[in-house]
C-alpha cells in the first residue's frame, strides 16, 4: 500500500514536469554542497481545498484551490537556509537551490545519494481523495441537511452558518540520507453555528469535527448531532449569569478542554524552545511539573485523526511520545533539527503549513490518559467553582509558562452540584503549576471531535486535543462577578 | 506553472475574457507576484534565511445570481483556464441570491492615484543580516539580566498585484513592506520573562533603527521580571497605545456588512446612536501617502473616499459594507470590500504620563493574550500583562491576571485616549483609559 502512495506521489509530483531521479541528485548535490552541510530535503507537495458555506438557509458561496510546489532546505550546524519554487520545472527548481547553497562556503561534495530508498510506513488514513470522492450536489445537501437539523430543532433558531471543507494532499519528502518517503492526506471538516433569539437576546453556539477521512464521515447520525450541539450550546447561553471572577477549583469536562493541554505543557515541551532554553519546562526533564495523576502523551499515531500522520514533514514516522508520566517530566517533542542539536530521539514532530514554510517541532494529537474517578464523583468533591466543558481558543507565553484559554460553555458548582450556566470566560493559569494543582482525574478520556487548528510562528496546522475529567484546585477564572 | 508567460495584466484580461466564453455574466479576479526574505540572527549569527516567491490568482464568477470562486499559483493560460472552469463549475451548484455580483459600474474607481505605496529595499542578504545582528547585540548589550534570545529578524517584501472586473476595470499596483523585530528574554531571581518589539513600514529608511528596536525589546523584557498577580478587583484599566488597536478592531468587526445582516453582531441596530463618548471620532483615511493600509479602490474597484468618519463625536455613522453586504442591508457600499483602511482615532490631548497621573490607579495593560470575545453579546475576558500603578506611578509588573467587561459599556466607559499614537499598521491610535473593569487575578 505504501508502494501506491510512492506511485501516487510520483505521479503528482514529479511525473508531469518530468523530474528524474538524475534531477533530484543534481539538486541534492547543490543543496548539500555547502561546508558542513548537516542535512538537506526537498518537500513536494500538491494540494487541493475546496470549502462550501451556508447562510440564510443556502449554499452561498464555494472555493476551489490547488497549490503545489516544492520546499528545499540544507542545514549547516544551527543555520538553515530556506526556498521554495511554486514551479515544479527542474530548471526553477535548481534556480531555487542556488539560492539555498549560497547559505555557506562551497565545500567539497558531502555524501550525496545515487539511489533514493522508499520509506515502507502503515498509513493511518485511506489515500482516496475526499474532494474527488463525492459530487458537489451531495456537498450541498450535507450543508442543507445541518441546515435544517438547527432549524427543526428549536424555533428560537434564528440563522445558521455551516461549512463544509475538505483538503486533498500528496507529499513527496527526498532527504540527503538517502529516504524518500511519500504520505498522501485527505482531511475533512464539517462546521455548524447557530444564532438564537430569545425576547430579543441572541446567543451563539457552534459544533464541528471531522478528520482524515472521506465526506461520508458525515452521517446522518454525526451531522444532526453538530447541528443539535450548536442549538444546545447556544440556547444554555442564552440563560447564562456573569461568570465569577477570582481563583477558584475548577473543573475541565473530557474532550476539548484538552486544549489545556496543548496550552499549558504542549507548546512549551516543543523542542526548539527547549534547545534555545526560552520555555518554562527547558532543562527540566525528570522534574515534577504535574501532580502525580497526571500521564500526557503526543500521539500522532491515531488511524483518521484530525492530528494524525502516517509521517511527518520530514518524513519520520510518527509516534507515542510520552511527555509527563506519573507527574515527571520524561521528553520533548522533536524534529530533525531540533534533536539532531540536542542529541536526541527523533519524535516524529517535524510539520510545516505548507513547502512554502519551514518545518518545525510541532504537535500532532495531545491527551492525558485517564485516572480513577468518576467524573460525578470529582463533581461532588467540589464546594464552589466552576465546571468548564467547552472552549474558544487558547495561547501561551513559552517563557513565562503564562497559558490562557476562553470557554464558552460553563456552570457555577455549588455544594458538589452544576447549577446555574455562567457566561464564557477566560481561564489563565502557569503551565508548570497549574498542572500541580490537578487533584483529580476521571476515567472518561475523549478525544475532540476533530476542529483543532494550531498557530505558531504563523503557521497553521491541524490538530487535535484530549482528556478525562479532571480538577484544578485552583485557577483563576477571568469573569466579571467580584 | 510557469508565471513567465504571461504578465499580470495580460493574464488578467485572459482570465476575464475565458470567464465571458464560458458562460460567466460577470468576473472578478485578484492577481498578486511578490518576492522576499526574511533573515533571522540569533546569539550573534545567522540562524534562518528564507527566501519568499509568492503567486496567487484569486478568480470570482458570477453566473444567474449564483457564484463561485476558485483560486491557484499557476498563472500559464492552462492554469488559468482549469481555476476559472473550476470557479464555474461551483457556480453550478451554490444557491442563487440577487445580491450577488460586481459592485455597481458607477461606483468604479476613476482615476489611479499615486499614493507612494512602493519602495523596494536594496539592501543585500549580508546586509539584512547585519542589521539583525546590531538589533539583537543591542538588546543583549542593553543588561546583563537579558540571558537568552530569540533573535532578531529583518524582513522585505515587494511585489505587484492586479484587480480587474468585467466592467472593464483593472488597475495595477506595486508595493512593498518591510519590518525588524527583536524579542529576547531577561531573568533573575523572579524566573524568566519575554517581551519584543518591532516596526514595519513600506519604506524601509523609515523604519526605526535597529538599536532601538533592540533596545525598546530589552527594556520592555526587564520591566516584566518578577510580575506577580493581583487581587481580583474592579479597577480602571489602560490599554498602551501597542493593545488599544484591538479594542477599535474589535469595534470594526462588529459594524461589518457579514456580521450585521446575519444578526451576529453586538453593534446591532445601532447606526445613528451614540457608541462611544462625545469626544471620540474614528476616520478612515484611505489615500494616506505611505501608509500600510492605502488604496484608490476598495478589493472590488469601489472608488475609496480620501476621508470617511466611522464614528464623529462618538456616534455610529456607518457600517463598513462591500456591495454584497451593502445589498443584503439595503444600503450602499462603503468602499470597505477587503477591509477597513488606515483608522486614525482621535485623542483627547494627555501624553502617557499625563494619562498614568490622571488615572492615578489602575492597571496598564501591554500585553493581551487569548481571544475570549463574543461578538454576539459583546462579553469580553482576555488574559493580560502589565503594571499595577498608584499615584500615577508605576509601580510593580503584574502578570496572570484576566480584563474583562461587556465592549458596549467598556467603549461608553472610556474616559481618556492619549496622543501617545503607535503609528504601525494601518490603525493609528493613541493609549485608551477604560472606567470599572473587572480584574480577576488571585
Amino acid at each position: 500500500m505504501n508502494q501506491d502512495h510512492l506511485s501516487i506521489a510520483q505521479a503528482t509530483l514529479l511525473e508531469p514536469s518530468g523530474l528524474s531521479d538524475t534531477h533530484l541528485q543534481q539538486l541534492m548535490h547543490k543543496l548539500t554542497n555547502v561546508d558542513g552541510s548537516d542535512f538537506a530535503d526537498l518537500y513536494f507537495q500538491y494540494s487541493k481545498h475546496e470549502s462550501w458555506s451556508l447562510d440564510e438557509g443556502q449554499v452561498k458561496t464555494g472555493s476551489f484551490n490547488i497549490d503545489q510546489g516544492v520546499g528545499l532546505r540544507s542545514i549547516v550546524g544551527e543555520k538553515t537556509a530556506f526556498a521554495y519554487s511554486e514551479d515544479l520545472n527542474a530548471s526553477a527548481i535548481l534556480a531555487a537551490a542556488d539560492v539555498v547553497s549560497a547559505i555557506g562556503r562551497q565545500g567539497q561534495n558531502v555524501t550525496s545519494q545515487d539511489l533514493w530508498r522508499p520509506q515502507i510506513i502503515k498509513p493511518l488514513y485511506s489515500e482516496l481523495d475526499p474532494v474527488a470522492a463525492l459530487d458537489d450536489a451531495s456537498k450541498v445537501a450535507i450543508l442543507e441537511q445541518a441546515d435544517r437539523a438547527a432549524r427543526d430543532h428549536d424555533p428560537r433558531v434564528k440563522e445558521v452558518m455551516a461549512s463544509l471543507s475538505g483538503v486533498y494532499e500528496v507529499v513527496l519528502i527526498v532527504t540527503s540520507d538517502g529516504r524518500q518517503i511519500p504520505d498522501v492526506r485527505p482531511l475533512v471538516r464539517l462546521n455548524v453555528s447557530v444564532i438564537v433569539e430569545q425576547n430579543g437576546k441572541r446567543e451563539r453556539g457552534s459544533m464541528g469535527g471531522g478528520g482524515r477521512h472521506s465526506f461520508d464521515y458525515f452521517d446522518t447520525a454525526i451531522i444532526e448531532h453538530y447541528s443539535h450541539e450548536a442549538v444546545r450550546q447556544a440556547l444554555v447561553s442564552l440563560e447564562a449569569i456573569d461568570s465569577p471572577a477570582g481563583t477558584m477549583e475548577v473543573v475541565l469536562g473530557s474532550g476539548w478542554p484538552g486544549i489545556l493541554l496543548h496550552e499549558a505543557v504542549g507548546h512549551g515541551l516543543e523542542g526548539d524552545f527547549n534547545r534555545k532554553g526560552t520555555s518554562a519546562f527547558s532543562g527540566r526533564i525528570g522534574e515534577k511539573v504535574a501532580s502525580e495523576l497526571c500521564t500526557v502523551v503526543d500521539d500522532g499515531t491515531i488511524a483518521n485523526r484530525r492530528g494524525s500522520l502516517s509521517v511527518d514533514d520530514e518524513g519520520n514516522q510518527t509516534k507515542d511520545t510520552v511527555l509527563i508520566e506519573n507527574g515527571i517530566l520524561k521528553g520533548y517533542m522533536q524534529d530533525e533539527h531540533n534533536a539532531r542539536l540536542m542529541g536526541m530521539d527523533i519524535t516524529g514532530n517535524g510539520r510545516r503549513e505548507s513547502f512554502a514554510h519551514l518545518p518545525m517541532p510541532r504537535m500532532t494529537n495531545t491527551y492525558m490518559h485517564a485516572g480513577q474517578h468518576d467524573p460525578e464523583e470529582i463533581i461532588k468533591s467540589v464546594k464552589n467553582g466552576l465546571y468548564a466543558v467547552n472552549f474558544g481558543g487558547g495561547q501561551v507565553d513559552i517563557t513565562s509558562g503564562k497559558f490562557v484559554f476562553s470557554s464558552s460553555e460553563a456552570y457555577l458548582i455549588e455544594d458538589g452540584k452544576i447549577t446555574a450556566p455562567v457566561k464564557g470566560a477566560t481561564l489563565i493559569g502557569n503551565g508548570p503549576e497549574a498542572m500541580q494543582t490537578i487533584s483529580m482525574v476521571g476515567n472518561d478520556m475523549s478525544l475532540d471531535s476533530g476542529v483543532g487548528v494550531c498557530g505558531k510562528d504563523g503557521q497553521s496546522v491541524p490538530v487535535g486535543v484530549g482528556q478525562p475529567t479532571l480538577k484544578m484546585d485552583a485557577l483563576t477564572v477571568g469573569g466579571v462577578q467580584l | 506553472m510557469s508565471q513567465a508567460g504571461l504578465d499580470l495584466r495580460n493574464a488578467a484580461e485572459f482570465a476575464i475574457d475565458y470567464a465571458r466564453k464560458q458562460g460567466a455574466d460577470q468576473s472578478e479576479l485578484s492577481l498578486h507576484q511578490g518576492t522576499g526574505i526574511s533573515i533571522t540572527a540569533r546569539q550573534q549569527e545567522l540562524e534562518t534565511v528564507e527566501k519568499h516567491n509568492d503567486a496567487q490568482l484569486v478568480i470570482s464568477v458570477y453566473k444567474d445570481k449564483k457564484t463561485g470562486s476558485a483560486s491557484s499559483a499557476d498563472m500559464s493560460e492552462l492554469g488559468i483556464k482549469s481555476t476559472v472552469d473550476a470557479a464555474m463549475s461551483i457556480a453550478r451548484y451554490t444557491g442563487a441570491d440577487d445580491c450577488f455580483g460586481l459592485a455597481d459600474a458607477d461606483r468604479m474607481a476613476g482615476k489611479a492615484l499615486e499614493l507612494d505605496l512602493h519602495h523596494e529595499w536594496q539592501a543585500n542578504e549580508a546586509q539584512m543580516l547585519e542589521i539583525a545582528m546590531r538589533c539583537e547585540q543591542a538588546a543583549i548589550e542593553h543588561s546583563e539580566q537579558i540571558t537568552n534570545s530569540e533573535g532578531a529578524s529583518v524582513n522585505t517584501y515587494s511585489g505587484s498585484a492586479v484587480y480587474a472586473n468585467s466592467h472593464g476595470f483593472l488597475s495595477e499596483g506595486l508595493g512593498s513592506q518591510h519590518s525588524v523585530s527583536c524579542s529576547v528574554i531577561g531573568s533573575n531571581e523572579s524566573g524568566m520573562q519575554r517581551d519584543y518589539w518591532y516596526d514595519s513600514n513600506r519604506n524601509a529608511e523609515k523604519l526605526d533603527s535597529a538599536e532601538k528596536i533592540g533596545l525598546v525589546a530589552a527594556k520592555r523584557t526587564l520591566a516584566r521580571l518578577g510580575a506577580r498577580q493581583i487581587p481580583s478587583c474592579e479597577a480602571t484599566v489602560m490599554y498602551d497605545s501597542g493593545v488599544a488597536k484591538s479594542l477599535i478592531s474589535h469595534f470594526v468587526g462588529a459594524i461589518k456588512g457579514g456580521a450585521i445582516y446575519k444578526k451576529a453582531s453586538f453593534m446591532l441596530d445601532k447606526i445613528g446612536s451614540d457608541v462611544l463618548p462625545e469626544f471620540v471620532t474614528i476616520a478612515e483615511n484611505p489615500h494616506k501617502l505611505g501608509a500600510s493600509g492605502s488604496a484608490w479602490h476598495d478589493g472590488e474597484g469601489v472608488e475609496t473616499p480620501e476621508y470617511r468618519a466611522i464614528v464623529d463625536a462618538g456616534r455610529l455613522q456607518s457600517y463598513v459594507l462591500g456591495s454584497y453586504t451593502a445589498r443584503k442591508l439595503g444600503l450602499e457600499s462603503t468602499a470597505n470590500a477587503g477591509g477597513v483602511r488606515n483608522l486614525t482615532v482621535s485623542n483627547t490631548g494627555q501624553s502617557t504620563e499625563k494619562l498614568l497621573q490622571e488615572m492615578g490607579s489602575g492597571l496598564l495593560v501591554t500585553e493581551l493574550i487569548g481571544s475570549g470575545i463574543n461578538m454576539v453579546t459583546g462579553d469580553y475576558s482576555r488574559g493580560a500583562a502589565g503594571f499595577w500603578v498608584e499615584n500615577g506611578e508605576i509601580q510593580y509588573p503584574v502578570e496572570e491576571i484576566t480584563v474583562a467587561g461587556n465592549l458596549l459599556d467598556m467603549y461608553q466607559n472610556i474616559v481618556a485616549i492619549g496622543d501617545d499614537y503607535d503609528m504601525r499598521g494601518s490603525t493609528e491610535c493613541g493609549s485608551i483609559v477604560i472606567e470599572n473593569m473587572t480584574i480577576a487575578g488571585s
